[in-house]
């Protein structure tokens, strides 16, 4: 779900002037400070407080019964969730090196090229980014029941592509936005072929990007729920469609031990894209 | 005044597309068309059809599903589910707007870290934020049992399944999505600007209503469009936090398709809330574009 706002940030981020404080406002720079920290610990206590459940012994959840590992011990025996952990890697996997092929092509071709209704096309590669998934999800649905395609991994792969390879294309057109054109003129002139100079020239300088995009695909895919919901069969149900599952029912355990895994994931990826990108600084 | 704006893109001798790149197109175009374009038409298809006994489809033409759709429990559920929306909406931009300015006017290293700390919950999955408040919320949950732990008394509290849990579960979901655009427009903010309402005798409330928050516009358009727009349809918070109490109109579309089987209806509602975004998507897109050519 959190693809809505990636073409929002897409945005260049210009350089302004450093905000100067002057006396009036520093009042409430305090008072803003304050307010901060505390709209932090608002998003941040729920996380941590399952992260401390998890290793809680006592069912009920509540009170502190003692140190355990064994929900962790119960996710690892738990067939079906690991199953579904199985079809959610594969499945991001596979998304992932499509939304970066179509990305790539997709934004070499609009940024070197002049197309007719190039205005239009453009357009269509926005509507999957800001498509509410709940229609996409629909609409995917009444086209593959039309068409006679079961549901399967498939048409699972399909919806995740669809919104997640204009990311790719997004990010990589970023990054062409500030590459020297006289680059591939210079690999042409040099002799190489249109072909060459893309693969030996282009992509290499667009690593960063197509780096970033593909981190982004993954992550998309892996956390996605809606679209899944109405395009996954129960054999190719991902890992968010069975947690969904077991929430509706109530609590559970060994959800929190499952999230757990899921938060100090999450914190690993966002430390390794923050890493990335002062590399690339 | 704004330093970033000459770096435009540079000249490229873009060479208009001949065969061969649009053949290398071709295949981006296709899952376009197959995949977003079929399908919506499809859609609106089914919207007009009906279904029989068995919920399978029926191709005929009837704006049954429309007048169902129009229906006074349905309007009703629209009305909810967009008052929901705009309820969401406003609480993200009370409580982020402070946080986008603090963080967009902090120092860079703090900044970088602040900033850190608002993607991860952002992209932690909202399934397992939203998991983490039954925990808290739950009758024989966290709140209470601090509650009850409490001198004076207070009597637990049954906010699970209830309209509060729901806005809970709204908010806690889309609250790094205000503050992450807001803050892409504070960073943006002249700092003389201000400096120049101060100078010109503006207190900070006057500072504040007609230099900070017409110039950070476009943030909070953006940030409301992120959170209106998937707050509306968002079912699996609902289901979640409001059991099956406080349907919003996507946990209604998602029934038509699962549990009720009538396609064609749940497609109507479908195109219906499809007009909606589109329309809010139109006015905050123009909103924003007027703002950023002021600006």
């Amino acid at each position: 779900m959190s693809r809505l706002i990636f073409p929002f940030l897409a945005m260049p981020a210009s350089p302004s002037t450093r905000l100067r404080l002057s006396s009036g406002l520093r009042v409430s720079r305090f008072l803003l400070g304050s307010w901060t920290a505390l709209v932090l610990a608002f998003l941040y206590l729920p996380v941590l407080v399952l992260v401390a459940y998890s290793f809680n012994a006592s069912r009920l959840n509540v009170l502190w019964e003692g140190f355990t590992f064994g929900w962790y011990r119960s996710v690892w025996e738990n067939a079906p969730l690991l199953q579904a952990a199985r079809n959610s890697l594969v499945i991001a996997g596979v998304t992932t090196v499509l939304s970066v092929v179509l990305g790539t092509a997709g934004g070499w071709l609009l940024h070197r090229y002049r197309f007719r209704m190039a205005g239009g096309i453009e357009t269509l590669t926005a509507i999957p980014m800001v498509m509410p998934e709940i229609l996409m999800g629909i609409s995917l649905l009444v086209l593959f029941a039309t068409a006679g395609v079961p549901l399967g991994f498939t048409t699972v792969v399909i919806g995740h592509v669809t919104f997640s390879f204009p990311f790719v294309l997004v990010a990589v057109r970023a990054r062409l936005r500030g590459l020297d054109p006289a680059l591939e003129e210079a690999a042409l002139d040099l002799g190489a072929t249109p072909l060459q100079a893309f693969w030996l020239v282009i992509v290499p300088c667009l690593r960063p990007a197509i780096v970033a995009g593909a981190l982004m695909a993954f992550t998309l895919s892996w956390d996605e729920l809606i679209v899944t919901f109405f395009t996954a069969s129960a054999a190719s149900a991902t890992l968010p469609i069975r947690v969904f599952g077991m929430a509706k029912v109530g609590l559970n355990p060994m959800l929190n031990a499952l999230s757990a895994i899921f938060v100090v994931v999450t914190v690993a990826f966002v430390a390794f894209s923050a890493y990335l990108k002062r590399l690339a600084r | 005044m704004t330093a970033g704006k000459e770096a435009g893109p540079p000249v490229t001798d873009r060479r208009t597309a001949g065969w061969r790149a649009w053949a290398l197109l071709a295949p981006m175009l296709a899952w376009l068309m197959l995949f977003i374009v079929v399908p919506t038409a499809v859609l609106l298809v089914y919207s007009f059809c009906e279904r029989d006994e068995l919920g399978r489809v029926v191709y005929t033409f009837t704006w049954d599903n429309y007048q169902r759709a129009f229906d006074p429990i349905y309007v009703r559920i629209f009305g909810r589910s967009i008052g929901y929306a705009t309820l969401t909406a406003a609480i993200c931009i009370v409580a982020g707007f402070p946080v986008a300015c603090y963080i967009g006017r902090a120092r860079e290293e703090l900044r970088d870290r602040l900033l850190l700390l608002v993607m991860v919950p952002f992209w932690t999955s909202f399934l397992i934020r939203t998991y983490a408040w039954i925990t808290i919320l739950k009758q024989e949950g966290l709140l209470n049992a601090v509650l009850r732990s409490l001198p004076f008394g207070a009597g637990p509290l049954d906010l699970l399944y209830t309209p509060v849990a729901v806005m809970i579960g709204l908010v806690y979901a889309y609250l790094p999505f205000m503050i992450l655009p807001i803050y892409g427009s504070v960073e943006k903010l002249d700092g003389a600007l201000i400096e120049a309402a101060h100078d010109l005798g503006a207190g900070p409330l006057r500072v504040f209503s007609s230099v900070i928050i017409p110039l950070t516009l476009p943030g909070i358009a953006a940030g409301t469009l992120l959170v209106f727009v998937p707050s509306i349809a968002m079912f699996a918070i609902t289901d979640l936090m409001g059991g099956a109490r406080v349907p919003l109109i996507g946990n209604v579309i998602q029934n038509q398709f699962t549990q009720a089987r009538d396609w064609p209806f749940g497609a109507a509602l479908g195109v219906v809330f499809m007009a909606l975004f589109a329309v809010t998507y139109w006015i905050l897109l123009r909103f924003r574009e007027r703002e950023e050519a002021a600006g």
